[in-house]
């Protein structure tokens, strides 16, 4: 497990550049038929977007996906608590990043702030996941 | 409270849906890992699910005819509310058991919330939901809710 758990450690981050297929192919596995992820014309002159929007739940997977791989088979997340504060579009590029902000090593709980972040640098995707390290009794 | 959410409207806590069972399968699960972008090899091979697979396997699976003009289902449990346009809202999701090909799983949605806050302008109508996925021993395996606001 490479940072080790302590607080104040940040996990490494992620980038993100979802295109076309890859929305296409998150909201078929949803089965979800909401235009504005596929709809360009519909999304733009209609809704008043200015392009194709991101669905919710996949910034929300992207938020696990962070801290899931860094916990490997050491731990397992057993919790996450998120809100999307803003709307995100194909052809951007959004950050992941985590933040151990507490760590008992007596239990192995942990808690870790999340967030997804636009090239902006506004969080449009922040939360929080909980975390339990696996702990080797003997 | 300030008016907008009657008494008739607040009946409406407590309210559940009918029971919904699935089967998780190998296939469902790569195709979900491919299309997150995820990189762990026993998510994409599909051994194993990875958190928020459960948003896929009970996504609701309606007829044609019943969706909206721009391709929504309509969530059927939810009463109608006095202000429509739906804002962002949050998960909050425990994590229990591990979910592998093979395993049925049943989720159970509940009403459990409607209250109302004076927002920056006027006031925003929130609702929960709480849905309880339990495996066939009927043990929990996630409890999520879903907080939605509207104004």
């Amino acid at each position: 497990m490479n940072p080790a758990p302590e607080v104040g450690v940040v996990l490494p981050e992620r980038q993100y550049t979802p295109d076309n297929v890859q929305l296409m192919l998150y909201n078929a596995a949803l089965w979800n038929g909401h235009r504005i992820h596929f709809d360009l014309p519909y999304a733009t002159e209609v809704e008043g977007y200015p392009g194709l929007v991101l669905a919710g739940p996949m910034l929300g997977d992207w938020l696990h996906q962070l801290v899931d791989e860094w916990l490997g088979d050491a731990g397992m997340i057993t919790s996450v608590s998120y809100s999307n504060r803003g709307a995100t579009y194909v052809g951007e590029t959004l950050t992941a990043t985590a933040t151990i902000t507490t760590f008992d090593a007596a239990s192995g709980a942990l808690e870790i702030d999340v967030a997804i972040c636009n090239e902006a640098g506004e969080s449009v995707a922040p939360g929080t996941i909980g975390a339990q390290m696996f702990m080797v009794s003997d | 409270m300030t008016g907008l959410i009657s008494e008739e409207l607040l009946t409406n806590i407590g309210r559940q849906s009918k029971p919904q069972r699935e089967i998780v399968t190998r296939r469902d699960i790569r195709k979900y890992a491919v299309a997150t972008g995820n990189r762990q090899r026993k998510y994409l091979d599909g051994d194993v699910a990875p958190p928020m697979f459960h948003v896929p396997l009970f996504w609701d699976v309606v007829e044609l005819d019943q969706l909206t003009p721009d391709g929504v289902s309509i969530d059927t449990l939810l009463p109608k509310f006095p202000l429509e346009r739906a804002m962002a809202g949050g998960l909050d999701i425990e994590y229990l058991k591990p979910i592998r090909p093979g395993d049925w799983l049943t989720s159970v949605r509940t009403l459990t919330a409607i209250y109302e806050k004076a927002g920056r302008s006027g006031s925003l109508i929130f609702y929960e939901i709480v849905m309880d996925i339990r495996n066939d021993d009927e043990e929990l395996v996630i409890r999520e809710k879903t907080t939605r606001i509207l104004r």
